[in-house]
């Protein structure tokens, strides 16, 4: 009955079937909704998210409400349109409809509260930022002269650290991160590694390694590597966490000899 | 001691982030509105870099060359002493970016390295990558979670800010905000206001700014009685990836290290900006480049393909280098386009990408409203006709220098505390906003606000940018008109009393509309060729009558009030306007 639906539509131009998990509000109950909308060329899921918006019609013909989602730069580097599609964390304006199968599953991070359909809260991420003191402490913002002298190869290093944009590909992905889990995630202990390798950030290392130590910290690490599979800026994740690992095991040996 | 004082910051880009931690370090605490987390605002989207004079090549660049380059780019018609201080200041900004770990690309003995930009003969603009705004946005972004994990900022972000409020002497006193998850609407108390929501690049449909880029704030404070000027000025970049959902940015930096512009001329490539302006070839200004591909393509017929699309190569380089120094850009290309660029020239097209016009400030950044104060791309003080690549990094974070501090001079120098100010000036502001937008919510109308704003885009983008024509204005603003009667008629389908983005999308139609009518009468009214703004019928610039800032103030009335228009002097006291052309050298013209 479905097959005979969509080869109908494939006389009268291509459709293309997206499912999107839908929910009201943070306490009500999900839902999946089938939508059709026509094919076209170059098309990613925002420009269908954005058909959607226009006409909130399903493919049964009953009018809905528009799903709820985020978005901003629609280039992929500000992280902001994070969803699961096809199974997959990655931001939707990097998802090109000819490159995914059909029908298209559309649903929120299930890592998060969601707030309604694909629009979750990702603040916990931002304080686990705040927890690793993710900053290099300067002396304020006045005229002190040139930063440190440092070579290119590690501005290099630390350049593709710094790309992460906070966008919960990585901790979705990640088996020990969760809402009932204390794992503050790759990108947290990322975060100290870039911070660590600066050499003004690098006066209060400690501090840092002291934050991802114990409970939580980046012990809880499982090393199943799915992370750095599924970041969309490449960044070295497990390469991170094993430096970060091994830092934390030399300051605490010197903690007992000292 | 003295009560400390609540200021407010809205936005959080460059602009908002530099306020908020100038004013940090003088001793206010802060209340930062965003309607996304801060980290996400469109400040990431700048690609190529910063500009500051460090002079790091031998070739005798000083912040004064720097301040010239800017003032003649924007063809005359900035107010030249910000401009001077702002170029002044740019190489202390790099330099504290650079303390505060901004990775930079660097040179082989660890310094910071420059690249060219457009509009300048000198090696002047750091980077970090291909995606330095990013990386500045969240050295910021970093420093401002330490003020609060100090307690000094509270972030209140997924609120969009409605409107700002004003006491009975009309001091702006706080601002009204929705919560655009949860739809509360509350009024916040502050002793001054900082807007730093960027440009308006939504009111034209698609462009290279983010879909957060609506520029309703802006356009809501010009209809609360916040002058808007020089709206006509809007940048066209040369170069964009022609997207369905999005215009998107392949950055000047791809010319700066030596990327070349071509079409097929003759069954041959043709460099036509190195042809047609040997001095600056394919780094000239982005008015310059957008027009001579207008000219290549629709008046020549040399499109590729017979399409509107010109060819921006990178491919003549060694892949190695250009990875490095360009590979933000070059993995977006191939990613939306499937293209290798290190192997085949890009396909680009001109996209509408900044608003040189913007909120009326002083040299303080303070807008003609007591009290409130505008920052970065939403203010309309540095760039005159036309802003000079990577120079808009600089600008936002120097208006956050000039503001921090300014707004805490202002605060002090209060006679009453916002604490103190009658409970009712908040009151009747919040109900105004909780009064519309309940009617709101009853519209069941025929039109489709999405629709709305696409119509919208079209216009605007097609009569309101390269090129101008006065009937084609003339015809543009009373469409307008007809889209403001329209607006009324709309219908919105959804009821949802949470996260209901219909709803927030219908409230910033309407002032974003009001803010078109600014950009097309302004366009309309100034019969001159000047930076962006070019019309074929008044092909030169016109200093005696047009060497002037436009001022465009609401004037309610009728059904949908309407802007009235009034020129103010330029202050041209540090360099004599000369006339600008890029085909020979400054020194030479």
């Amino acid at each position: 009955m479905e097959k005979e639906k969509n080869r109908q539509q494939d006389k009268s131009g291509r459709m293309i079937e997206v499912h999107v998990k839908r929910q009201d509000t943070p306490d009500a109950p999900a839902k999946w909704e089938v939508f059709q909308i026509k094919w076209r060329a170059n098309l990613n899921v925002i420009a269908v998210l954005q058909e959607l918006q226009i006409h909130p019609v399903r493919a049964d013909g009953h009018a809905t409400t528009p799903p709820a989602w985020e978005a901003a730069c629609l280039e992929e580097v500000c992280g902001t349109c994070t969803m699961i599609i096809n199974g997959v964390p990655r931001q939707a304006c990097a998802a090109l409809v000819d490159k995914l199968e059909q029908p298209i599953r559309i649903e929120p991070l299930s890592k998060f509260p969601v707030m309604r359909d694909l629009m979750v809260d990702r603040q916990r991420m931002f304080d686990h930022l705040k927890h690793v003191k993710a900053w290099v402490g300067i002396d304020g913002t006045y005229e002190l002269g040139p930063g440190p002298r440092y070579s290119n190869d590690l501005a290099q290093e630390r350049y593709k650290l710094s790309e992460c944009m906070t966008c919960g590909c990585c901790v979705e992905a990640c088996p020990q991160y969760g809402p009932h889990a204390k794992f503050i995630g790759p990108q947290a202990v990322n975060q100290v590694q870039l911070f660590n390798t600066h050499p003004s950030g690098a006066l209060n290392a400690t501090e840092r390694l002291e934050a991802v130590m114990g409970d939580g910290g980046v012990q809880d690490c499982g090393d199943a590597q799915n992370c750095v599979k599924v970041c969309p800026k490449k960044i070295p994740l497990t390469e991170s966490i094993a430096k970060v690992s091994r830092a934390t095991t030399v300051h605490a040996i010197k903690k007992i000899i000292d | 001691m003295a009560k400390p004082h609540r200021l407010i910051v809205v936005g959080g880009g460059l602009a908002g982030l530099m306020t908020t931690i100038k004013a940090c370090e003088a001793g206010m605490e802060v209340d930062l509105f965003s309607i996304v987390p801060v980290k996400r605002s469109h400040s990431v989207c700048a690609q190529g870099g910063i500009n500051g004079a460090v002079n790091t090549k031998g070739e005798g660049d000083s912040p004064w060359e720097h301040f010239d380059d800017t003032v003649y780019g924007g063809d005359f018609l900035a107010n030249q002493p910000p401009a001077k201080k702002m170029c002044d200041a740019a190489p202390g900004i790099i330099y504290l970016m650079d303390r505060m770990g901004v990775p930079f690309t660097r040179t082989p003995e660890g310094l910071l390295d420059f690249r060219r930009f457009g509009g300048t003969k000198h090696h002047r603009t750091a980077f970090a990558g291909a995606s330095t705004g990013q990386q500045l946005l969240y050295a910021l972004d970093e420093q401002v979670r330490r003020f609060e994990s100090m307690g000094k900022v509270r972030k209140f972000e997924w609120w969009e800010y409605l409107g700002f409020i004003k006491d009975g002497e009309g001091i702006c006193r706080g601002i009204t905000a929705q919560n655009i998850v949860t739809m509360e609407i509350k009024t916040f108390r502050a002793s001054a206001v900082a807007i730093g929501t960027g440009g308006p690049g939504i009111v034209f449909g698609r462009s290279t700014n983010s879909l957060i880029n609506t520029g309703y704030a802006a356009a809501i404070t010009y209809m609360q009685g916040a002058k808007y000027a020089n709206g006509e000025f809007i940048q066209v970049h040369p170069t964009a990836m022609p997207g369905e959902d999005k215009l998107r940015l392949m950055s000047e930096s791809a010319r700066g290290e030596g990327g070349r512009m071509w079409v097929y001329k003759d069954g041959k490539p043709w460099y036509f900006l190195e042809e047609m302006y040997p001095a600056y070839g394919n780094l000239v200004p982005r008015d310059v480049a957008t027009r001579a591909i207008y000219k290549v393509v629709y008046d020549m017929g040399l499109g590729i393909n017979g399409q509107p699309i010109v060819y921006l190569d990178v491919s003549h380089m060694p892949s190695g280098v250009i990875r490095q120094k360009l590979g933000a850009i070059l993995d977006i290309y191939e990613k939306f386009m499937g293209d290798d660029p290190t192997k085949v020239p890009m396909k680009v097209f001109p996209a509408v990408h900044y608003s040189m016009g913007g909120l009326w400030v002083d040299y303080d950044q303070m807008t003609n409203v007591p009290g409130l104060f505008a920052v970065g791309e939403v203010d309309y003080s540095i760039h005159g006709a036309n802003r000079l690549g990577a120079n808009s990094l600089l600008s936002c974070i120097y208006a956050g220098m000039v503001a921090g501090p300014a707004m805490a001079k202002w605060s002090k120098g209060l006679g009453t505390h916002e604490d103190d100010v009658s409970p009712s000036v908040f009151d009747d502001a919040s109900r105004i906003f909780s009064d519309k937008i309940e009617s709101m919510k009853k519209m069941d109308g025929p039109e489709n606000p999405y629709l709305l704003g696409q119509e919208l885009g079209e216009w605007m983008t097609k009569n309101v940018t390269v090129i101008r024509y006065n009937d084609r204005l003339k015809e543009t603003d009373q469409k307008l008109v007809e889209i403001l009667d329209r607006w009324h008629r709309i219908g919105i389908k959804d009821r949802g009393g949470w996260a209901n983005q219909t709803l927030h999308w219908t409230r910033q139609l309407y002032p974003m509309i009001q803010l078109a009518r600014v950009m097309t009468i302004g366009a309309l009214m100034r019969d001159e060729s000047r930076g962006a703004h070019y019309k074929p019928d008044f092909p030169q610039r016109d200093d005696t009558k047009f060497l002037k800032t436009t001022i465009a103030e609401y004037k309610p009335g009728g059904a949908h009030g309407a802007p009235a228009i009034s020129y103010d002097p330029v202050d041209v006291s540090l360099i004599k306007p000369r006339p600008r052309q890029y085909d020979v050298d400054k020194s030479a013209s």
